[in-house]
Formats: C-alpha cells, structure tokens, sequence
C-alpha cells in the first residue's frame, strides 16, 4: 500500500532553453506597449461591438463565423471588467477610460506569441533539426503582419493559434504511435488533435480547411494501419474507433458546445432579433417575448392574428391590408380589380389584425370552449379593421402578373365573385389534424376555388401601394419555398362582438400568461442557418484585394493612423519572409514532382525515411498553405489580406524544411554546405532587417517625416498614407 | 536485362502457388457462369459469356511474343497480374491483366466450337442492334407531338433560325450545338423563317421536325453507346443490357432528347468521348495500332464536340484528363519502356487529346463568326472594334473622325462587357433614391439617348460655329458632358447611388447645358501623358469628377422597374483601374473633321475568341436568381424530386413534363449507396491482404476500375453544380444521370454474381442471377409502362383529380403534372 514511500518523490524536468527564449521573445514582441494606440484600429470597431453585445447580454447574428472567437474576445473583456459601454462607430474614436483596452486585445496576443514557440516544435516533430525548427520560429517572430494582427483585437491570430495547435498535437500523436499507443499521452494529443479542430473551426469557418487537412492525413495514416498485417483486426477496429471518436465526435459535440454557450449568454432580445423567426425571439427576454408572453396557444374560430412571412427577405413583414383600392389601370395599361390593396408590411401597425372565420357562421368571436382550427380546415381571413374578407382571383397582380392578385373583396363589381375560402395547410404538422398554433406552426394558404397559394413576392408596390411589398396568389407553385409559409406572431381570442368594440380591442395590446420554451438543437440549427444564409450587403472596400495580390504583397491595408501626427499602422508583411516562402513553396513542389518521376522509374535520391519526413512536412505544410490559401479563389465575398495570414504561417513553416533539405541532400561538398549556410544567414539578418524598416508601421510608435514615409512605400500598389499639412 | 530476367524467374517462382490452389474452386464456378444450356442463346446472353474475342487475343499476344509460359495465360488472379506488369518486357502484356481477371471471374476456359462462336457474334450484333432499334423507336415515337414550341426550344430554335438567317446573337453557351440544330433545320427544308416567340406557339405549316429528328436521333444513340460503354467496362452482356434498359425506358432522358434543345447533343458527345476512352484503354495493350489511334482521335474528336456545345463539356475533359494522367503514370512506371517510347506515348496524347480538340473548337468558332455576319441582337454585348465586322451595323465599313474635339456628338461604351453606353433619358430617379434628377444608365441597346455632346467646361458657346477653330480635346482636360436629347450634363453628388451605397449618385442636371460645378469631369486616357488628343474606339479613357474626385463607373448592376431594368451608373470613390470605369468613344460626329476608315480596327480572329468567351462567361455569371424565385437546387435533382414543365398547364392542353422515371431513378440512387458500401468493403478487405478467390477477386476489379470510372464521372458531373452561384435547372443533372445508370448496370450484375457465387452449392444459384437481371429488366419495363404519358404527352384531368389516369402515380407531393 505504501509501496510509493519507498522510494522518494523525483521530478525529472527537461526544459528546453530554445523554447524558453522563443516563448519570451514572443510575448516581449506581441505584448509590447499592447494598449497603444489607445483607439479603435480597424476592425476592432466590428469585434468591439460583438464584445459589447456579449457584456450587455443582448442577442445578436453575425454571419462572418461562429461564435468561438467572438466569445474569447469577450472573455478578455470580461476578465478585463469591460462593462460593454462604448460605442463602437468610427475606426480611430479614442477609447474611453471604462475599456480595459490590455486585457480586451491580451488574448489575441498571447495567441500570437506562443505561436512562436509552436512553429519551433512543429517542425522539431517533423524530424527536422533544430537549427531547421529555430529558423521556423524566429521567421514567425520577425514577420511584421502577423504582429499587427496579433496585437490588436483580431481573431486571425487565434485562428493560427489552433490551426498550428492542431498540427502539433497529430504530429505528436504520430510520433507516439509507433512507440505506444493507446498510451496516456497518445490519447493526449489524439483528443487535442479534435479539439483544437473545432476551435480552429469555431472562431472562423475559414478553420475548416485546416480541419480537412488534418483529416485527410489522418485518413491516409488510417489505410496504412488498415494495411498494416501485423496488427490484429480488434487492434485495427480500435485504432479507428478511436480515431473516429476524436476527429469526428469530438469536433461536433465542442462546436454544439459553443452554441450553446452562445445561446446560454445571448439571452436578451438585441438588434438583429427581426431576421429570426417569431419563434426564437420569443425565446429572447424582452422584445417579442414580452409582447407574446401569454398569449393562447391553439389559434381557435374567432382569433384575432397577425401573420408574419417566414421568409423575411427582402425585410421580415405582416399580411396587411387598408382601405387604399388596387388603381383601376396600372402604369403599363394592365387592369385591376379595383378592390382593397392586400400587401406585406414591415412594420407593426393596426391593420396587421385578421380574424380567422368560420365559413359557416357569421359571428367573429370565440366560442367557449375555443374551437380550435386544425390543418385542412376551410377558414376565411377577416381583416380586422375593415372587415373585408381575404381574397383571390383570376386576376394578374400588380408587379407579377403570371400570379394572382390578392385583394379584400368588395362587392362593386357583379361579374366578379367573391373566392374567399382557403384551406390551411400546417406545413410543419405531425398528425394530421394539427391543431394550429401560435408561432409555433408554418402554414400556407391554399386557395380553395384556384389551388393558388398566398405568397410574398418580393417586389416593391409602387407609389400607389406606400411601396410596400406585393403579395400575390401563386398559381404554378413548383414546391415548397419559404416566401408562401407564415405563421401566427400575435395572437389572442376575439370577444368583441361590435366592429367599434372589436377596433378598440384591435388597438390595446395583448396580455396573458404562458411561456414558451425552444429546444436547443431548433435554436442551433435556426442560428446556425441564419447565419449562413445572411447575406451582408457586398460592399467594396478601399483596401479589399484578390487573392493574386497576396503571394507578391502588393497590397496592404491602413488600420490606424495617429489623430495628429504620422504615425500609423498598416498591415503589411516581411515582404523579404514571403518573397522566400512562395519561392520554397515553388522549389518544394518542383523537387517533390522531381522526386516523384525519378522513383516512378525506381532511381530513389533520397533514403526512405528522409523522404516520408520530406512527403510529411510537404503534405502538412504546402498542404496546408494550399487549402488555406487556393479556396479563396472560387469564393465572392470582399477579401482582405489578413484572409492570406493562415496560409503564409504554413508557408513559412515549409522555409526551413526546403532549406534544410537542400544543404543536407543538394549540396554535394562540405564547402557547399558552408557557402548555403552563409547565404542563409545573410538572407536571414536581410530579413530582420526589412522588420526592422518596417517596424514604425507595425508598432504605430513612432511619427516618420513626409519624407520617411515616401522611403517606405516600396511598391506602388502599397498605400502609405502622408498628411498633405504638416 | 539479365537483372530483369532473374526478377522475372522470382516471379514466376512466386506464382506458382496460387495457381496450384486455383482449379478446384474454378471448376465449380464454370459450372454456375456456364449453366450448361447451350440450346438457349438468350440464356446464355444473361449469364454474360460472349465477352469474349478480346481476351483469347491478348494472350496470343503472349505467346506470340514468347514471353510467358503459355500456362499462365488462364484464369489468373488480378493480384498475380499486377505483380507480372512492369516486369516483362512485351509492351503487349502490359494492359493484358487487368482485362484477364475481368474474364476470369465472367467467363470458363472452355473454348466454343468456331461454329459457335460465328454465332454469338452475330448474336452480339443481333442485341446491339435491337438495343438501338428500341432506343430509335421510343425516341422517335410521337415525336411530331405536340406542334408548339416547348420549353427552351424558343431559344435553341430561334438560335437555330438566327445561323439560317446569319444574323449576330449572344448566347451563353458556345455555338457548335445550335449550329448543329441550325444545320439540321437548314438541311431539312427549314428557312428560318419562323419567329419562336415564346412557349406555346404553334409551328403551323413550319418544317420543325428536321430539327427535332436531329436532337432525337443524337438522344437516341445515347443508349447504345452507354450499352457499349458498360460491356467495354465489365465484359457482361447482362450488365450492358440492364444499362440500356435503365436508360430506354427512363421517361426524362426520353423526354429530353425529344425536343430541338442542347442538352441530347451535350450528351452525345459526352458519351461519344466516355465509349472512346474507354474503348481506347481496351487498345493499351496494341499502342500505335490503327484501331488505338483511331479512338484516340475520337476521343479528342468529341471532348471538342461536348466542350462546343455547353461548358459543361469540362468535366468530361477533366474525366478524360484523370484517365489519360493515371494511363501515362502507369507507362512511365513501367521501366520495360524506355523513355523516347513514353516519351512518344506523351506526344500522341498531347496531340490527340489537346492539339486536336482545341483546333476543333476554335474551328467551330471560325465557323460561328463566318456565318453570323450580320447585324443583330447580340451587337451591343460586344466591343466597338468586334461589331465593325458585322454588316448592318452603323460601325460597319464606317468612317468617322479619329480625334475627339469640342463639339463632337459621341456615344460612350463601357469597357466591361456588356455592360453598354452610358445612357440617360427624361425620367428622374424616384423619391428616395437620392436626388430627384434625371437619371443616367448605362444601356446595351444602340438608342439616340446614347448620345452626349463633349463641351468645354467654362463657355456654353457652340463649338460647332465654323467661325472657331477645331479644338482638340486632350489628356487631362476639364470637359462638360451634355446629353444630346435633353440637354441636360452629367452630374454627380454626395448622395448614395441607388444600389451601390458606397458610391455617389450619377444624374443629369441643369437645364440647355447650364449646371453647375458638379458637371465637371476629367478626362483621362489610361497609362498616357498629359496633353496628348483622345481617339476613338482606341483610347481607354476614365471621366473623374472634378468636385468630389470620384470615377464615372458602371457598377453592372440591374436598376429596379423605374430604371426599365437598366444598369446602374455611379461615381465610385475607389480609384482602382477596374474595366467598370474604363469606357471607350464608339461613335463619333463632327462635321468639322475629316473621316478616317475604321478597318484597320478589326479585331484579330484571336481576339474576337477571347473576347466572346469573356463575354460568355460574364453572361454565365449574370443568371443569378432572385430572392423569392423557386430554384431548383441540386439536391433535389437524384432524388426526383421535382420536374420541368415542358408544355402545358391546364386540364385542357397538351402537358409534357420532364421528370425521370422514378424506379429508374430510385434504384440508381439506391445502386451508389450500395456501390459505395461494397466498394470499400472490397477495398478494406483487400488492403488487409484477405484472400479472395479469383472469380471474386476478378469480380471487385470490375467493381472498382469499371464502376470506379462510373462513378468519378457521375462525381464530376454532379457536385460541381453545389459550387455553381448561376441559376440552375433540373435538367442538368441529366449527364450525371447517364453515368449513374451505367454504374447501376455494373454494380446489380457483379452483385448478383457476387450472390450467386456464394449460393453456388445450391440448385437456386443457378438462376439467381438471370432472375435478378430479368425482374430489373421487367420492372423498368413496367414502370415506364406506368410513366410513359409524362413523356409522350397527355390531356385530360390533372394528376390531383383523382379522375386522371395518373392520379395514383403522383408518388411525391411535388410532382404536378
């Protein structure tokens, strides 16, 4: 039992001094003077409000990525005791003294600066040599875009945090299998490997070509063991297993997890709260939920309803009518039926309220017990106000004239009769005989006499219709679309029998009590596809780019220039770093095809396992640049040059391994070998040189005359900003 | 070569283990695939034997060559193969192995008197011929019917009618599949004559059948080749036959291939080069012989033909790329050849498979621009200098003066194509939309309110009085634009342009050419120096606006109804050189300067083609749907989920409804998940080194190469439409569908091989397999049986009334026809 006291306690602790410098070097480069300038710089102006949103509690939807990022950035607020007052409008508004400006940008900065170190290892675990992993890391160090990135409020540097985090922790795993696995530490990285997986995807979606990456090479190394005959079938089943449960499981489940810490913080109604269903901003406190709260569920004969487009798009709106008629003759010469305008609003108004109406009978108030309506039922629609009953008829509408105008009928005209039944279809029902209910049911209105459906085209009604929007009859319905479902928003049971009665009762507000819950999993996947449906107005930007101006960096972005005097921040890389990274990636991917057609016809230059370290590396590395980078070509929203920063950091990792492997295999002679070191060693304090140049605009410190700064702009293309009065 | 000979002999050596396991089991099995019925041919056409010539001459190969021990030649495993290929040295073996394991599984040794065999050729040919006989006939089956235009044949026809007429047009696509249609009307007695307005208009005395005769036969051949593709491919006369069925009573490929549109020549050629290549590849093991030079060149005959008529015709070519990639791969790893022979192999694709087929289309290109001589609708789509060639067009053999001077009367084009002339007409921008001021368009039609006036920017004094002299307009100076028709200048300010947010607002202001200083731009020529004269056509000029310092741009936006569906114009802030704000003088009045001849501006052939591609793919790109339109998503395409209306809405007309027949497209679903599951058990098994026997491992090798190369075609023929932003339809799935049917073929045959194989001891074996390929047979049958209406077209209720004879077939709620 005691056995453990036999023997004394020793901690044997191998520290390596190169990692140790590496990480300090690091934090003193990212965390440098990290709340100067103490402004908003660039995008934090964008972040900035997510954080503050996060700190108020209020619901918001940003299509740019999930919520991980958004939520450490917030976090730093947090732990900084950011009460999230600041109105985030214009880049370069001074902070004021209640933002912890330190902690808000820590996190992106620590992030950066164990970057370094990261690098250092990942090519250590590659097998390469540690002068090759030095080189890697101080590359990182010295490359001026990834600083900037880093020490602002910015998620790119996380991103590479986690993307580099995740090759780490599947080399390490590699490395361990062949030794032990299924050891403690082997189920260590293979469960980091996953989760760093789903955080890289978490902060941007940009994270989930790493993810495939890594899969990819894990699928690869699985057909191995699969061909591997000395392992036993179990043995195989579980390598798999366990593969499977760590990069597949795992990643879902940590970003269901995100979600739903989302969700758990978001829980008040904010701005955005319009693009989601009635349904979900009835699970926000506040907004809808204050004024549904209550509300009965069952829509019955006799309610009084309005009815909100599922759709939403062009603009979330309400089935709406008024007293305004359809022209006689349009613009175009078409005519109308002359009768009352039926349209959708965007706002809440009066004229929102229809009363749903049993055909058979006249009154328009609910019975006691309700009768409620179920799905197939014939009803009328009454509009509240005016009572006119919901219309449609073989009459071309206004902005779309293959579908029906839909109207409230008025009796002017003979010929003309009144088709104002329809049948209810719940769209969403389980049974049946559904019961329809509030906000909770997605319903179409089929016409009963034309089998057309009541639909919101889109298209704004001119002068004569306030310009709101058309709503049509479609006729030639080819299926399911979103623009002929609504569902109930407000609700509650008619008891006025009076119209002067009922119009009073239209115009005080609903109260009742009955609260409403949504499962997670429908809140997740309404958000979820909220968001990647939303689509953010294509704006151009001054400083956006295309991917062909990254390799050759012929593009910078200004983040901040000094209220008074020139000091200023740019992105802009270690343009000697990148010139050479592109260059290793073209001389790696031209010896690899070398290498390639010179074993294909069985000549082998390199020893086996120098050449499965130099496939690895490349796979991982150019692999990796190129999933990141390549993707961004067929994409069409507003690109940015920071959108290059994951991919240079794999690139730059690939630098040393092609150098390395070129004095080790290519040079012939002892004297080669040192003349390639030299050079290298030139071309690095070369390097560190251009940081050095370009250090002003990456820290913002400093104030360079007119003159300095015409020095700098290098390029053309590059925009360096040089105030005309000084 | 004494190296390789020892290899050789450790080979050899290794080998002869499994083949001393081999027969026993392999006699069972001869007795299954040979059921013993010589009497019933048919019987034996199910079982699939009569695969057989190609493979006994392949290994006469072998023996001619001397190479191998004649012993080896028989029923040899895939595995053993492989480990023979790259060793011997005859290049005749080198493709032999695979082909021997495909027949070792599908056939016995027993060799058919000669008799017999003369007669299962003609039994081959017999089936291929009923197989194309049945395709014609259900093709060409009521194909006059209805006589209206349906669908896009509105478009394709009008196209059609536009190369009779040789009148320019613009289309999306490239012209080879319309010239083929205009050729077949042309050929047929048709004269163009007939309008193809829209939808529903009866041909009346017209002759349209030429055209769709044309469509129909190119849709009919679809199923004999795809019959060849898959006997090529697995060596069984079942699987092909279940293939051809699949696809001769599929109701959407009918109704497809029935009417004058693209998509039956699309699909001709994209079968036409899949038989090719994969007869070539049967060829690898004869390199340089006629017939292998043959389907080579046929092979790069139709890439062109299927690239000529949709871009779609891409992902054949990148199928036919993979192939030929993986095909060189593997020759240059054979180290029996040498370099100069690879070397060789190399050229004759590049010529074949590149050379060849570029030559082709450009050809059709030439052909295109040669017949399409006159002017018409397509004009304003393209550059000034490209309609100077066109008869009819104001540009054409036209002279005008070559320097802009004050007072000249010119219309300006936006450089980005079809984008058009800046434009400006008497109607404000609507309440709102920033200033209420005229507004100003760009417009792709040639129109009098394209004309502006170029005026000094200080003095409103008419340059045109002969008492001034000629001034030049020149590289940086101020300048005032007015409108001709209206008077009125062009103007910007800080208000939003209507779509663009970013960018100011573009009006025209002022009343007989008095503004104010907002009318003043700047006129610049890119990359010159200040001072130099502005020509026309040949200048790329930008207008700067003088106030705000913004660029006169085109933002290639549609403008909402009150802008009649023109295209916004803005002043961007964004100083970028972009083609949006690049625009060019086209037409050019002044009395007072003398004319130049315009031909020296006509475009070089090369630069006509690359400039109709531009403008092809920017139209590609312009089809974008709408908010509230219904779009057919991919998703919903394999799954049938919803159909195309060709013709017909009512009870009362004549409904044709493009939909496929559902238990075709059901099972073929159901075959890729099936596929899917096999393929990697197989594959897992195998790469676990379990041992199968050969007549299943020759069984996996048809599965994985054959149905491997199936189902990368259906891959690339499918997915690529997720990533597509244009406006899709169901109708594109249709290519994939070909292939899906094919791998359906394959994988149902080698399945219940596969079972019958493992059921071998009991009497039920065998005739699980005939009973398998026949109640498929059947059941196609029968169910086009069921849906053949949708195809040849039918009146009467529609499928909701429970009165119309389709009323229980409406299987999914979406469906309505």
């Amino acid at each position: 039992m005691l056995g453990f006291l036999q023997r004394p306690v020793v901690v044997t602790a191998d520290i390596n001094l190169n990692v140790v410098a590496l990480t300090a070097l690091g934090l003193l480069s990212r965390l440098w003077r990290l709340s100067y300038p103490r402004a908003v710089v660039f995008d934090e102006v964008y972040y900035g409000q997510y954080v503050s949103f996060y700190m108020k509690r209020l619901f918001f939807l940003d299509g740019s990525g999930p919520p991980l990022g958004h939520m450490l950035l917030a976090l730093g607020g947090y732990l900084g005791g950011f009460d999230g007052n600041f109105l985030w409008n214009r880049i370069g508004a001074e902070y004021s003294s209640n933002v912890p400006v330190w902690s808000l940008r820590l996190l992106p900065a620590l992030a950066g600066a164990l970057s370094v170190p990261m690098a250092y290892q990942i090519v250590w675990e590659l097998r390469f040599s540690h002068c090759a992993a030095m080189g890697a890391a101080l590359l990182v160090l010295i490359e001026n875009a990834l600083i900037t990135q880093a020490r602002l409020m910015l998620l790119e540097s996380v991103l590479i945090f986690f993307n580099l985090l995740a090759m780490l922790s599947y080399l390490k795993l590699c490395n361990s299998q062949k030794h032990r696995p299924f050891s403690l530490s082997w189920w260590f990285w293979l469960t980091l490997t996953g989760v760093a997986c789903s955080c890289a995807v978490g902060i941007k979606y940009m994270g989930v070509f790493t993810y495939l990456l890594v899969l990819g090479v894990a699928a690869v190394h699985a057909w191995h063991l699969i061909g591997d005959r000395t392992l036993s079938n179990v043995c195989v089943l579980c390598h798999l297993l366990a593969r499977a449960v760590a990069l597949l499981v795992i990643p879902v489940i940590m970003y269901l997890l995100f979600f739903y810490v989302h969700l758990v913080l978001l829980c008040r109604s904010g701005p955005h709260d319009q693009i989601m269903s009635s349904a979900f901003q009835a699970s926000l406190e506040g907004g809808l939920a204050r004024i549904t709260q209550g509300q009965p569920l069952e829509v019955a004969y006799g309610s009084q309803v309005t009815l909100r487009n599922v759709f939403g798009k062009p603009v979330p709106c309400w089935l709406h009518s008024h007293q305004n008629t359809y022209p006689m003759i349009y613009e175009n010469g078409r005519g109308s039926s002359h009768q009352q305008q039926v349209t959708c609003y965007p706002f809440k108004d009066v004229n929102n309220w229809w009363i749903v109406k049993d055909p058979g009978r006249h009154q328009l108030v609910v019975n006691s017990p309700p009768r409620p309506v179920r799905h197939g039922d014939i009803v009328q629609l009454v509009h509240g106000m005016t009572t006119r009953l919901l219309n449609t008829h073989d009459v071309a509408a206004p902005l779309s004239p293959h579908s029906q105008e839909v109207s409230c009928y008025i009796d002017y005209n003979i010929s003309m009769p009144a088709q104002n039944l329809w049948r209810l279809d719940i769209v969403n029902r389980e049974s049946s005989t559904e019961v329809w209910k509030t906000i909770l049911s997605e319903v179409r209105f089929v016409h009963v006499n034309t089998s057309a459906i009541l639909k919101l085209s889109g298209a704004h009604l001119p002068d004569w219709g306030f310009r709101q929007l058309e709503v049509v009859g479609e006729k030639l319905s080819p299926g399911y679309h979103e623009s002929m479902v609504w569902n109930v928003e407000e609700h509650r049971y008619g008891r006025s029998q009076e119209q002067k009665e009922r119009e009073l009762e239209l115009h005080s507000p609903t109260q009742m009590d009955l609260s409403r819950n949504l499962s997670f999993m429908a809140r997740f996947s309404e958000l979820q596809w909220r968001m990647l449906t939303v689509r953010s107005d294509d704006s151009e930007h001054k400083y956006s780019s295309t991917p062909l101006d990254w390799v050759t960096l012929d593009t910078n972005i200004a983040y901040w220039l000094h209220p008074t005097t020139s000091a200023q921040i740019h992105l802009l890389g270690n343009i000697v770093i990148w010139a050479s990274a592109s260059l290793a990636t073209v001389v790696y991917v031209l010896l690899l095809c070398w290498y390639l057609l010179r074993r294909r016809r069985s000549i082998c230059d390199l020893p086996e396992d120098s050449w499965l370290r130099w496939v690895l590396a490349g796979a991982l590395c150019a692999g990796g640049w190129a999933v990141n980078y390549l993707p961004f070509f067929l994409m069409e929203k507003t690109l940015f040059l920071y959108h290059y920063l994951p991919a240079l950091t794999f690139q730059i990792l690939l630098l040393p391994v092609v150098l390395q492997h070129i004095s080790d295999h290519l040079c012939r002679s002892q004297l080669q070998r040192s003349l390639f070191s030299a050079l290298v060693v030139a071309w690095y304090s070369c390097a560190c040189h251009v940081f050095n140049t370009l250090r002003p605009l990456t820290y913002g410190d400093k104030s360079l005359s007119p003159g300095e700064l015409r020095a700098l702009r290098w390029k053309e293309s590059w925009d360096i900003l040089i105030r005309k009065h000084q | 070569m004494l190296c390789a000979t020892s290899r050789f002999l450790a080979a050899t050596a290794l080998r002869a283990q499994p083949r001393g396991r081999g027969p026993a089991p392999r006699c069972r099995r001869r007795e299954l695939h040979f059921p013993g019925h010589p009497e019933l041919p048919l019987c034996d056409f199910l079982t699939g034997q009569l695969g057989r010539p190609s493979v006994p001459a392949g290994r006469r190969a072998i023996l001619r060559r001397g190479r191998m021990p004649p012993a080896v030649g028989g029923g040899l495993a895939g595995s053993e193969l492989r480990v023979r290929r790259g060793r011997c040295g005859s290049q005749a073996a080198r493709a032999v192995g695979p082909d021997v394991a495909v027949e070792a599984a599908a056939r016995s040794h027993k060799r058919p008197a000669p008799g017999s065999r003369h007669f299962e050729a003609a039994g081959r040919w017999a089936l291929l011929a009923l197989v194309t006989l049945l395709s014609f006939a259900t093709r060409f089956h009521r194909l006059d019917e209805p006589p209206h235009i349906c669908w896009d044949e509105t478009h394709f026809g009008k196209m059609g009618s536009y190369y009779i007429n040789r009148t320019f047009f613009f289309d999306v696509h490239p012209p080879l599949g319309k010239m083929l249609i205009g050729l077949a009307g042309y050929l047929s007695g048709y004269d163009g004559t007939f309008s193809f307005q829209k939808p529903g208009d009866k041909y009346e005395h017209h002759n349209y059948m030429g055209m769709r005769g044309f469509c129909a036969s190119l849709g009919s051949l679809l199923v004999p080749f795809a019959y060849l593709t898959v006997l090529e491919l697995s060596k069984s006369l079942p699987a092909a036959l279940l293939t051809a069925a699949l696809l001769t009573f599929d109701t959407g490929c009918l109704t497809l291939s029935q009417y004058i549109l693209l998509d039956p020549i699309l699909m001709f050629f994209i079968m036409a080069a899949m038989l090719s290549m994969v007869k070539y590849n049967s060829c690898a093991d004869r390199p340089f012989s006629a017939p292998w030079w043959f389907w080579l060149s046929l092979t790069g005959i139709n890439l062109a033909g299927a690239l000529g008529v949709k871009f779609v015709g891409l992902f054949i070519i990148v199928q036919v790329g993979w192939n030929t990639i993986s095909d060189l791969w593997h020759l240059f790893g054979d180290l029996s050849l040498s370099l100069v022979t690879v070397g060789k192999h190399l050229t004759a694709r590049i010529l074949c498979l590149i050379v060849l087929p570029l030559a082709l289309y450009t050809a059709t290109y030439a052909v295109h621009f040669m017949v399409l001589n006159k002017s018409g609708p397509g004009d304003g789509f393209f550059s000034s200098a490209f309609q100077a060639r066109l008869s009819g067009n104001n540009l054409h053999n036209a002279s005008i003066p070559e320097h802009l001077a004050y007072g000249s009367v010119i219309t300006v084009k936006n450089l980005r194509m079809a984008i058009g002339y800046l434009h400006s007409h008497r109607h404000l921008y609507p309440e709102g939309v920033g200033a209420r001021q005229q507004q100003v368009t760009t417009y792709l039609h040639k129109d009098y309110n394209n004309l502006w006036i170029i005026k000094k920017h200080n003095t409103n004094s008419d340059p045109l009085d002969p008492s001034f002299p000629v001034e030049f307009v020149r590289h940086g100076d101020i300048i005032r634009l007015e409108h001709k028709e209206t008077s009125r200048n062009l103007h910007s300010h800080y208000h939003e342009a209507p779509l663009t947010r970013k960018h100011y607002q573009v009006t025209g202001y002022g009343i007989n050419g008095t503004g104010d200083s907002n009318d003043f731009w700047r006129i610049e020529v890119v990359n010159r120096k200040f001072g130099n004269r502005i020509k026309v056509l040949r200048s790329r000029i930008r207008f700067i606006h003088l106030v705000t310092g913004c660029v006169l741009g085109s933002s290639g936006k549609v403008l909402p109804k009150w802008g009649w569906e023109q295209l916004e114009v803005t002043c961007t802030p964004y100083l970028k050189e972009t083609l949006n704000s690049i625009w060019n003088v086209e037409d050019h009045i002044n009395p007072k300067l003398p004319n130049i001849s315009l031909d020296v501006l006509q475009p070089s052939f090369p630069e006509i083609l690359l400039e109709s591609h531009m403008v092809m793919i920017r139209g590609n790109n312009g089809l974008k749907p709408k908010d509230n339109e219904f779009t057919s998503k991919p998703w919903h395409w394999p799954i049938n989920y919803q159909g195309l209306r060709f013709s017909g809405i009512n009870d009362t007309d004549f409904r044709v409804y493009l939909l496929g027949n559902p238990v075709v497209w059901w099972l073929n679903l159901l075959s890729i998940a099936l596929y899917l599951l096999s393929g990697s058990i197989i594959a897992v098994a195998m790469q676990r080194g379990a041992r199968l026997p050969p007549e299943v491992e020759g069984l996996s090798q048809v599965l994985l190469r054959g149905g491997g190369q199936l189902l990368l075609g259906w891959t690339l023929h499918y997915f690529p439409f997720f990533l597509m932003g244009r406006i899709l339809y169901f109708h594109h799935y249709f290519p994939a569908m070909l292939f899906s049917s094919m791998l359906t073929g394959v994988l149902w045959d080698t399945l219940l091989r596969l079972c019958a194989w493992s059921l071998a001891s009991s009497s039920l074996a065998r005739g699980i397999h005939a009973v398998g390929i026949v109640s498929l047979l059947l059941g196609a049958a029968y169910s086009f049986y069921l849906f053949h209406p949708l195809a040849y077209g039918m009146v009467g209720p529609l499928a909701q009334d429970p009165r119309s004879p389709m009323a229980g077939l409406r299987w999914l709620e979406s469906w309505d026809f």
